[in-house]
């Protein structure tokens, strides 16, 4: 246990990502079966059991503590965990002589009662050191919290044997926790395991984006297009169970099974295959935006009533399993026939075909990005972010294989903002101010003021950021912890013009509202903070995102 | 209460050593301890900055902490000096002072006060686990303990420095073509850290910021051994791949940082036991070393001196006063103000800082 703890502790400070995998896989390296597999359950979010509550632990420390000084505590940690791994009092003559190793305690917590639980914990927390009992409580309490995803775990796995990470995902949902078998294809001792899971994932073939230079090498002939849809990318499997029952999961694109949480599209893919599509929400015939999506996917307890609020939707794109035929080693045309008799076959209002986009020129096919309602979306317009273009003849690969599928994003939204805040970056950005929050004007109590409505991290050059970085440390007016406040006044100032792809209401901001992908798209050196947007433009821009998609225009057309 | 020699000891401890904001002062003996502000006879503890500082008409301290003063104030930082020898007596007025050693930095040292029976321990800042860089602590047994209390929370646990720096290590083994930068206050912390690399077997070049060289030289003129140390000034960057090197914790987010190749700033203290001043200051690798006693270490050195009465100084006094009332002892904080201030600006200029 002592040795997963450091790992997480050293996890939590790391915001590198390579250098977050070189740690996993460093640990995944020297320790042994069955503890590592446990601990890549525990990262991958494997593990299930009944989590601690707060109360369970809150009792533990008042038993051993002083009220007053665990109050003095508590005040100046902050986190509850971390104050009770601290404070423990743990009596060397009560220690226990071993330590429990993480397997031990996800076995025990497996069979464990909810009685038999705080006696449990206060004899490992005896026994760990102060960084052991921190990584006991946050396990306990389902709070681990470390900034490391499914996905990364399983790519450091498979850097024990260098494999891809995909390697891994296809048979990921046959194995479980402690995957002994996993770690010895991977070191070379064993077999590739045989998936035996009846609805297994198959790693997604992503696009590029293209730039406006590529097209002179592309021939419009060799394409097809589709709209991009703005839900999210999901698989679809439907398989055979050996007991002959039909077993249906969803995925991510990255694989992970999120079939719980849409309970709705599930039951209504009953034909063995796997289908790569987007997942939307789909009221009334129409596609709703990505807004009302993030309202379903919010909720954690999934309800009757979200279920007929939100009716989830699969738009497909792809076949790459029919029946138990494998069809991704076909070219997209053939597999797009494949997929429209399916779709046929499977005859669910729950999912569709997705339409293609017909071009003959690139020139046509930018007209139609320009204009998706005219262009045959109609009044699904407001769910399009783009279009798809995928070759002809291009087999299903999982990755990102170059020229094969483009994606080809609409313009995004700009928006000409005041720098008013700047912290600094990590990794080769440590030591720069690269992390920025961005206000636009609104009228205050006293005239005018800069109200902040986003924060941005990257779209600048190398160049731009030692200029900006510059900037600020000759423009700090105030210091805030690491936070440090820039000049912004009507005629001092720093403009950004800053793209992003939506907004939204949300009650955390003070401009009361959210943008979705904000990065800086320009720098305005030029433009004194005063000629910025003010907070009405974006309001505006807001209530036409929402009045897209509630379905009050009067040019709903009969489908 | 105190059943020994009542009729002679006629004096309070607050006759003997009165606290004031500025630090506490010795009427009878005309002395201050560790003053604030400058006065005409300073006894003074040991070099940080907070305790000691210039401008004082005559200055009592041990031979290492004057040297540490002459180093950074210059030679005139005080009207004139005297050297105290750890353990014996001297006599100031009507008083007793002797000097023992508090394990806290190179030259430091508690003073214990006594008049008519009563004895008074000011202890400045102490710790009581061992240092391969300076003299360990000594238990003086007193009737009155006047304590730190910088960590005087029952969260501050300590543990063992050199598991800290074997985590240090497995990290520059982890990642060795990047360079690991570890903040250190400039007195005392970074020739810590350095000692105990060595003891842990790491025998290459640490690289040094250009402010710990001077006081790290001394250390090295005192026979404390460093190994070999390099100025990170002029290194390329190839050549710090891989490379340990220490600096003012102020320098970890700095200009100065971009010389590395993607640098892991550490920052060795006592406060990185908790997470979020870790992370307040972007630290990737805290390391939980601390010049200062812990909770455990406070309460066992304030158990062990026999002391009736307890006087806290700086830190956090609610918790150790509260716990030394627990124990059936007369405690109070002493609100003396300017001490442990060093902890966040790290005084760079001055070449060394207050430590943790």
């Amino acid at each position: 246990m002592n040795t997963f703890a450091e790992l997480l502790d050293r996890l939590a400070y790391e915001p590198g990502r390579n250098n977050k995998l070189r740690l996993i896989a460093d640990y995944l390296r020297t320790t042994p079966d069955p503890e590592r597999g446990f601990a890549l359950a525990a990262l991958t979010g494997a593990l299930s059991f009944q989590h601690a509550k707060a109360g369970v632990i809150r009792a533990l420390i008042a038993e051993r503590t002083d009220p007053v000084l665990f109050e003095l505590s508590y005040d100046y940690v902050g986190d509850l965990s971390e104050t009770v791994a601290l404070m423990w009092p743990a009596d060397p003559a009560k220690r226990p002589n071993a330590v429990p190793s993480l397997s031990e305690v996800i076995e025990t917590l497996a069979t464990l009662g909810k009685a038999q639980l705080p006696a449990q914990l206060a004899r490992w927390l005896d026994a760990l050191d102060e960084t052991g009992r921190w990584a006991l409580l946050k396990l306990v309490t389902g709070g681990l919290r470390i900034g490391v995803s499914a996905r990364l775990a399983k790519t450091a796995a498979a850097s024990l044997g260098n494999k891809e990470p995909n390697d891994i995902e296809i048979l990921w949902p046959g194995l479980a926790p402690p995957y002994t078998e996993l770690f010895a294809w991977l070191e070379g001792r064993a077999e590739k395991p045989i998936s035996l899971d009846s609805a297994p994932f198959r790693p997604a073939m992503l696009a590029h984006a293209i730039e406006d230079s590529d097209f002179a090498s592309l021939d419009p002939a060799a394409f097809t297009a589709e709209w991009k849809w703005d839900g999210i990318r999901i698989q679809a499997v439907t398989g055979t169970a050996d007991d002959g029952q039909a077993v249906t999961r969803l995925y991510s694109r990255t694989g992970e099974d999120i079939t719980k949480a849409f309970p709705d599209l599930a039951d209504a893919l009953r034909l063995p295959g796997a289908i790569d599509g987007e997942l939307l929400i789909v009221r009334d015939r129409r596609v709703q935006s990505f807004n009302v999506l993030q309202q379903r996917l919010n909720r954690k307890a999934v309800t009757g009533k979200l279920l007929a609020d939100f009716p989830a939707h699969l738009r497909a794109y792809d076949l790459l399993v029919d029946g138990t035929e494998d069809l991704r080693a076909l070219p997209f045309a053939e597999r797009r026939k494949r997929l429209q008799a399916f779709i046929e076959k499977l005859n669910s209002e729950r999912v569709d075909l997705s339409p293609l986009v017909p071009f003959d020129t690139w020139e046509a096919l930018a007209a139609a990005r320009a204009d998706p309602a005219t262009a045959g979306a109609g009044t699904d317009a407001d769910a399009i972010e783009g279009i798809m273009l995928k070759r002809r003849d291009a087999l299903y690969l999982p990755g990102r294989p170059k020229g094969l599928w483009w994606k080809w994003k609409r313009d995004p939204l700009v928006v000409d903002a005041v720098l008013m805040y700047a912290q600094r970056g990590h990794g080769k950005r440590s030591s720069y101010y690269s992390d920025y929050t961005f206000g636009v004007w609104t009228t205050g109590e006293s005239g005018d003021e800069l109200v902040p409505v986003g924060k941005a991290y990257f779209g600048f050059t190398d160049e731009e950021l030692h200029r900006i970085d510059r900037f600020i440390r000759n423009n700090t007016i105030e210091r805030f912890g690491p936070v440090r406040e820039v000049t912004h006044e009507p005629d001092r100032g720093l403009v950004f013009e800053v793209a992003f792809e939506g907004l939204q209401r949300s009650t955390r901001h003070k401009s009361g509202l959210a943008m979705r992908f904000p990065r800086i798209s320009r720098l305005r050196w030029d433009k004194p903070p005063r000629e910025a947007d003010r907070l009405e433009t974006l309001q505006i821009i807001l209530e036409k995102i929402e009045a897209g998609r509630s379905g009050t225009s009067p040019a709903v057309a009969e489908n | 209460m105190n059943s020994k020699a009542v009729g002679l000891k006629a004096m309070r401890p607050e006759d003997l050593l009165t606290p004031t904001p500025s630090g506490v002062c010795c009427r009878t003996g005309g002395f201050h301890i560790d003053p604030t502000r400058p006065v005409d006879k300073a006894v003074i503890t040991h070099g940080h900055s907070d305790h000691a500082r210039p401008g004082h008409g005559a200055v009592l301290a041990t031979e290492e902490t004057l040297d540490l003063m002459r180093l950074r104030y210059g030679d005139n930082f005080a009207g004139s000096t005297q050297v105290a020898k750890p353990g014996e007596p001297l006599t100031m007025g009507d008083v007793t002072v002797t000097f023992h050693p508090a394990g806290h930095v190179l030259g430091s040292a508690q003073i214990a006060v006594e008049h008519g029976g009563l004895r008074i321990v000011a202890s400045g800042d102490y710790k009581d686990a061992p240092d391969p860089t300076c003299a360990p602590f000594e238990l003086v047994p007193c009737d009155v303990f006047i304590t730190e209390a910088t960590f005087g929370l029952p969260v501050f646990r300590h543990g063992d420095a050199s598991g800290e720096i074997a985590r240090l290590l497995h990290s520059v083994a982890v990642f060795p073509e990047r360079a690991h930068l570890v903040g250190a206050y400039s007195l005392g912390k970074a020739q810590r850290v350095i000692a105990l690399i060595r003891q842990a077997g790491y025998d290459r070049p640490i690289y040094l910021h250009g402010a710990l060289e001077t006081i790290t030289r001394y250390y090295q003129q005192r026979g404390i051994d460093l190994g070999v140390l390099k100025p990170a000034r002029g290194a390329d960057k190839a050549e710090l791949a891989g490379a340990i090197a220490l600096c003012p914790p102020s320098s970890l987010q700095d200009l100065w940082t971009r010389r590395f190749p993607d640098p892991v700033p550490c920052f060795a203290s006592g406060w990185m036991r908790v997470r979020a001043r870790a992370r307040q200051r972007g630290v990737e690798l805290p390391l939980v070393i601390s010049d200062h006693a812990d909770w455990d270490g406070l309460t066992a050195t304030i158990t062990a001196t026999g002391a009736s009465e307890i006087w806290v100084t700086h830190g956090q006094e609610d918790a150790l006063v509260h716990w030394s009332r627990l124990r059936g002892l007369k405690a109070r904080p002493l609100a003396i103000v300017g001490y442990g201030d060093e902890d966040e600006n790290d005084g760079t200029a001055a070449g060394a800082g207050g430590a943790s």
